[in-house]
């Protein structure tokens, strides 16, 4: 029986006076892929950095591995073992290729991601070791994106919009490689704006609206006018 | 595809690396060619361009914008007078135990300070360097608000005056070349990639585990350890200390910043720049009186409006070389 890794349960997060998420639950089994879709505004990037620790939530628990993550840094929890690949790559303008990978792994997690088996994935970032990282293509960069939170050995990895800003034949590249990188038993939950993608990779997924889960369950399991109906209210 | 190769120097910089060392072994013989009243002139440029480096890596690199380093510079001063008083120590071995005092004390400061973001860090040092300042009036066994002299036997104990004024010398030179060296290995090491990367994005760095308030600490604590050495020997050449001298916010943190800020903030050459104008200016217009100052004023202004990348910057840009290379280029 697989235990799940991250149990999320009521949470409900504000900025100020305005709130962001109305008591939210789920939770992720170890080595599964959940994608979360919902339109823009509807939470699903605050959800990920209560998650990482970056949001306070006012009230309700995060829990991973058994452990509550509440109060914890954003680095505390990283050493646990979460990582994101941040929406719009956010790679470090001023460092190259590699040490951008580097300093995805500063907390020195042991685990099967190496600088060699991150090259091994993305050969092409290997041949662009030295560029300055943003002199690259935006798929490159993605991968350096994915790369580096992957050289924290993490055991939950968050994808925020992954094919934000990429063209179509780069977004299915990335996709392609998605089972190579997941093949080490991570467990994912993935953001995309692309919903018929996000259903096909998936296991499970959950839609988010306003701030609530409007649909959650297996991947297969409703129709595209139901899900529709969930992503956009009606 | 068109080949392209990465390096981390230019033919450009290599030169101006190798023109830079053959500078740097000239003014290291500085005791060989230069007169007494130069070689204390060289001594001061020294002291200056010390201090410019370790505020830039405060500022420039770490983005702790500190306008209390006197205080460190004071404590200096202060510590190093108290070993030779109070423990008959030679002053220039006081030197590094003054270092290491001054980076214990900067824990509890930063500690304190570290509450403070942007603007209220910068007035928070300041009130910490008065505080100091306060202190040292208020002890009267290191002669109160009227300060103290180095008994002239304890100078008679380093030499007759060309091999004290030599002995001087060499030491601020290894103060001074050590300052730089320190920020160059930091930036090429482990804490310097963590260092551009908060600078990059702070956000990002910390979600890969970057512990952003140790590495700060860390960089505010080796700067903090540097300035107090350099206060110390600053003042073995004043020989005579007095709390508003030790803890001036002029000399030790408002010049210190000109110089960073015309130089170039965030680079290594920028303070040897800014500390070379400086002391330029200084020579040419210091008759002049407060005119001076006001002149500094303007010129700082001037800068940052047509040049917020300093002088050093305008170079960069103009001509894309570095002495210091801590990043990398595309060449096609």
């Amino acid at each position: 029986m697989s235990e799940s890794i991250l149990e999320v349960q009521n949470l409900e997060v504000f900025y100020g006076n305005a709130q962001a998420i109305h008591g939210i639950s789920l939770t992720i089994e170890q080595g599964e892929l959940l994608s979360l879709i919902g339109s823009n505004g509807a939470g699903k990037s605050t959800l990920f950095k209560s998650i990482c620790g970056m949001v306070r939530p006012r009230s309700g628990t995060i829990n991973f591995k058994g452990q509550t993550t509440a109060g914890l840094s954003p680095a505390r929890i990283t050493e646990m073992g979460i990582a994101m690949v941040p929406e719009g790559r956010r790679l470090f303008r001023s460092l190259s290729v590699e040490e951008n990978l580097i300093l995805g792994g500063y907390v020195r997690r042991p685990g099967p991601w190496t600088l060699q088996k991150v090259y091994d994935v993305f050969p092409i970032l290997k041949e662009r070791k030295d560029y300055p990282a943003t002199s690259l293509s935006g798929g490159q960069q993605q991968m350096v994106a994915i790369g580096r939170a992957l050289m924290s050995n993490p055991e939950l990895l968050l994808l925020d919009e992954l094919s934000l800003g990429l063209a179509p034949v780069v977004i299915k590249d990335i996709y392609e490689l998605l089972p190579k990188i997941l093949g080490e038993g991570m467990a994912t939950i993935l953001v995309e704006q692309d919903v018929t993608r996000a259903m096909q990779v998936s296991d499970h997924f959950v839609c988010m609206l306003e701030g609530r889960i409007s649909l959650s369950g297996q991947s297969d399991a409703f129709s595209h006018d139901e899900i529709s109906a969930a992503y956009f209210g009606t | 595809m068109q080949h392209a190769t990465i390096t981390r120097s230019t033919q450009a910089s290599r030169i101006a690396g190798i023109l830079a060392l053959c500078f740097l072994v000239y003014i290291g013989a500085a005791p060989w060619w230069a007169g007494s009243a130069d070689l204390r002139l060289i001594t001061e440029i020294l002291f200056y361009l010390a201090l410019a480096s370790m505020w830039n890596l405060l500022a420039g690199y770490a983005g702790l914008i500190s306008v209390g380093q006197h205080a460190y510079v004071g404590l200096g001063g202060y510590l190093m007078f108290s070993c030779v008083l109070f423990l008959g120590m030679n002053p220039l071995w006081s030197i590094p135990v003054a270092g290491v005092a001054g980076a214990l004390i900067s824990i509890p400061v930063a500690w304190l300070v570290f509450r403070l973001k942007g603007p209220y860090f910068a007035i928070g040092t300041w009130v910490v360097a008065e505080v100091f300042r306060l202190s040292a009036a208020q002890m009267s066994s290191v002669g109160g608000g009227s300060g103290l002299s180095i008994p002239v036997a304890v100078m008679r104990d380093l030499g007759r005056k060309p091999d004290r004024e030599m002995l001087i010398y060499f030491t601020a030179f290894a103060l001074c070349v050590g300052a730089i060296l320190l920020v160059y290995f930091l930036l090429r090491s482990r804490v310097g990639l963590a260092l551009t990367a908060i600078r990059d994005n702070e956000v990002a760095s910390s979600s890969l585990g970057v512990k952003i308030g140790r590495i700060k600490l860390f960089v505010y604590v080796a700067a903090a350890a540097v300035t107090t050495m350099i206060g110390a020997l600053i003042f073995v050449t004043k020989l005579r200390i007095s709390p508003d001298a030790a803890f001036s916010v002029n000399d030790w943190t408002v010049f210190v910043i000109f110089i960073v800020v015309i130089g170039g903030i965030g680079t290594i050459e920028g303070p040897i720049i800014g500390t070379l104008l400086f002391f330029l200016l200084r020579e040419f217009l210091a008759d002049l009186g407060a005119i001076y100052l006001m002149i500094l004023g303007a010129m700082a202004i001037g800068i940052m409006l047509a040049a917020p990348k300093g002088l050093w910057g305008l170079l960069v840009s103009r001509y894309d070389f570095s002495i210091f290379p801590v990043g990398y280029r595309v060449r096609r």
